[in-house]
C-alpha cells in the first residue's frame, strides 16, 4: 500500500473515533447546527492563524471556542431565537472566513482543501497532532462522562444536584472545537459535522445506553471512513466528499435494518 | 440577629425579583422545615416557579436572600423532564446520573428506591418511553437516591390523572413519614394538596396569605384570590385505597 494511503487510513480512523462520541453530544443536545456553526469559522481561525503566525490549527481552535462561547452567552438573552442567531453566525463565519482568505492569496492557499479536506496530503505532524489531541478528547470525556451526560438530560437538574454547569458547558464547547480543528484537515470545514452527526444519528436504533450508542458511533464513523477512503482511491474522486457520502450511505442502510427497539 | 431555628432547613427571606420591567416577586419569604411539608399555590404568574427557582440557586434573587441549612442535600424534581428520543437511557442509567458514587455500590439502593416510590418494574424501560405518572415517580426516586434532607417539587403531578394525583401526594406524605424530610412543592390542584400539606403559602407576586390548610380556606384574601365559591367549595381531598394498583404495571395515562 502507498504511504499517502496508509498515514491517510491512520489519520481518517484517529477523526472518526473522537468525532463520532462527540458527535452524540452534538445529536443529544439538538446542537448540529450549533456545530456547523463552529465548523464554518474555521476558515477565519485559518485566517487568524496566518496573520499571528500560529498554525492554522491553533487559529481553528481559538476561533471556533470564541464563537461556541459568544454564541451560548446570547443564546442565553432570548431576545433571538437560537436557529436564527445560529443561521446568521453560520453563514457569516462562512462568508467572513472566505473574504480572509481571497486576501492572502500570496501565500498558496488551497481553498478546496479547507472546504473538503485534503485528507491524502497528512504528513507525519499532523498525525502526531490529531493522536495527541484525539487522545487528550477522549480522556476528558471519559473523566467527565456523568458530568456531561447529567448536563445534557437536564441542566437545571444537574446543577441542583451539584454539577458545576458553567464548567461542563465549556468543557462541552471546548472539545467540539478541538475536534473541528483536528478533523478540518481530513474532511475540510464544511463537512466537519457529518463525521460527527451521522454515524451517530445512523445506530440510534440499534443503541440501549448513552455508552452504547458511543461507542457504536465510532464504529460507524470507522467505516465509514475506511470504505469513503478506498471508494475514492479506486474511483477516483476526492476523498472528503466520499468519506461523508459513506456516512450517508451507512445512515440510509441503518434506517431500513429491522431493529429490536 | 434572628435566630436560626436547627429545624430550619431553607428560608427565603425578603425576595424581589423582576423580569424585565415587571414585578414578578416582592418581599416574600418562605421557609421550610424538617418533616414539614410547604406547599406553594397561586394562579398562572403568581412566581411560584420563579421563588422556588430562587431558593434552589437555579436564580438570583435581585433583593432578599436564600439561607440552607450547611451541608443540605436537596433532592429536586422538576416540572417537566423532556427526554430527547435520540438519547438512548434507561431507567437505571437515569437515576446512576444523579449520584456521585460509582453504579456497584448503589445497586441494590437504586431497586430500594425505585420499589419505594412504586416504579420497581421500570428500571430496565427506556427513559423516552415512560407515560407523565411513570416518569413522576422516577423523578421523585432519583431525587430520593440522593438521600435528600428537602424535596422540592415544582408541580409534581402536572399531567396525571386525578387519581394519579392523589396516589402521589400520599406518596409524598409516606415519604416525609419515613424518612424525616422537608418537602417544599408547587401545586395548583387546591382539592387534592390541601389534604397533604403541613402550611400552605399562597402567592400571587407577594405572599397573600399563608398557615394550615384549614387558615388559609377561610383567609379573606384566599377567598379574593381564588374566589369565594371555589374557596368555599374545598373539601379537604383524603383519598382512601379500596383497591391496590401495581404501579409497575399500571400506566397512568394523561
Amino acid at each position: 500500500m502507498d504511504d499517502f494511503l496508509i498515514k491517510a487510513i491512520i489519520a481518517g480512523v484517529g477523526v472518526a473515533i473522537v468525532a463520532a462520541p462527540t458527535g452524540c453530544f452534538l445529536v443529544w443536545r439538538r446542537m448540529a447546527y450549533f456545530g456547523d456553526t463552529m465548523a464554518h469559522s474555521a476558515l477565519s481561525g485559518i485566517a487568524l492563524g496566518y496573520i499571528l503566525g500560529l498554525a492554522p490549527m491553533i487559529g481553528v481552535f481559538a476561533v471556533s471556542v470564541i464563537i461556541a462561547v459568544f454564541l451560548s452567552a446570547l443564546q442565553k438573552r432570548k431576545t433571538v431565537t437560537s436557529d436564527t442567531l445560529l443561521g446568521i453566525f453560520s453563514h457569516g463565519a462562512l462568508a467572513i472566513g472566505i473574504l480572509a482568505i481571497t486576501f492572502m492569496e500570496g501565500r498558496r492557499f488551497d481553498i478546496m482543501a479547507t472546504l473538503f479536506g485534503d485528507i491524502l496530503a497528512v504528513n507525519n505532524t499532523d498525525i502526531t497532532i490529531l493522536y495527541s489531541g484525539g487522545a487528550l478528547i477522549l480522556l476528558s470525556l471519559i473523566y467527565f462522562w456523568r458530568r456531561l451526560l447529567s448536563f445534557t438530560v437536564n441542566e437545571e437538574l444537574a446543577f441542583v444536584e451539584g454539577v458545576p454547569v458553567t464548567f461542563t458547558n465549556l468543557l462541552l464547547l471546548i472539545m467540539l472545537a478541538m475536534v473541528v480543528a483536528i478533523a478540518m484537515k481530513i474532511v475540510g470545514v464544511l463537512l466537519v459535522t457529518s463525521l460527527m452527526i451521522i454515524p451517530a444519528a445512523s445506530i440510534r436504533r440499534f443503541s440501549r445506553t448513552p455508552e452504547q450508542m458511543a461507542l457504536f458511533a465510532t464504529i460507524a464513523g470507522i467505516v465509514s471512513v475506511l470504505s469513503g477512503i478506498s471508494l475514492s482511491f479506486q474511483i477516483d474522486t476526492p476523498p472528503g466528499p466520499t468519506i461523508a457520502v459513506s456516512a450517508l450511505v451507512l445512515f440510509v442502510i441503518g434506517q431500513a435494518l429491522p431493529s429490536k427497539n | 440577629m434572628t435566630l436560626k431555628n436547627t429545624d430550619v432547613l431553607l428560608d427565603a427571606k425578603n425576595i424581589g425579583h423582576r423580569f424585565f420591567d415587571k414585578h414578578i416577586l416582592s418581599d416574600v419569604g418562605i421557609s421550610v422545615c424538617q418533616q414539614q411539608i410547604v406547599t406553594l399555590i397561586g394562579p398562572n404568574g403568581a412566581g411560584k416557579s420563579t421563588i422556588v427557582r430562587i431558593m434552589l440557586g437555579l436564580l438570583q434573587p435581585e433583593n432578599g436572600s436564600v439561607w440552607r441549612k450547611p451541608g443540605l442535600r436537596i433532592g429536586y424534581m422538576p416540572q417537566k423532564m423532556e427526554i430527547n428520543p435520540a438519547l438512548p437511557i434507561d431507567v437505571n442509567g437515569f437515576l446512576y446520573l444523579g449520584v456521585d458514587q460509582g453504579r456497584n455500590r448503589i445497586f441494590g439502593k437504586r431497586q430500594r428506591v425505585l420499589d419505594e416510590v412504586g416504579a420497581g418494574r421500570l428500571g430496565k424501560h427506556q427513559m423516552s418511553s415512560l407515560s407523565g405518572g411513570e416518569m413522576q415517580r422516577v423523578l421523585l426516586a432519583r431525587a430520593l437516591l440522593r438521600d435528600p434532607d428537602i424535596l422540592v417539587l415544582d408541580e409534581p403531578a402536572g399531567g396525571v390523572d386525578v387519581t394519579g394525583q392523589a396516589d402521589f401526594y400520599a406518596l409524598i406524605t409516606a415519604i416525609r413519614d419515613r424518612r424525616k424530610v422537608g418537602v417544599l412543592m408547587v401545586s395548583h390542584d387546591l382539592h387534592l394538596v390541601m389534604a397533604s400539606t403541613d402550611k400552605v403559602v399562597c402567592l400571587n407576586g407577594h405572599v397573600c396569605c399563608a398557615g394550615s390548610p384549614e387558615q388559609v380556606k377561610s383567609d379573606p384574601s384566599f377567598q379574593a384570590l381564588f374566589g369565594s365559591e371555589i374557596a368555599n367549595n374545598i373539601t379537604i381531598y383524603h383519598h382512601h385505597h379500596d383497591h391496590k394498583h401495581d404501579p409497575g404495571l399500571e400506566k397512568n395515562q394523561e
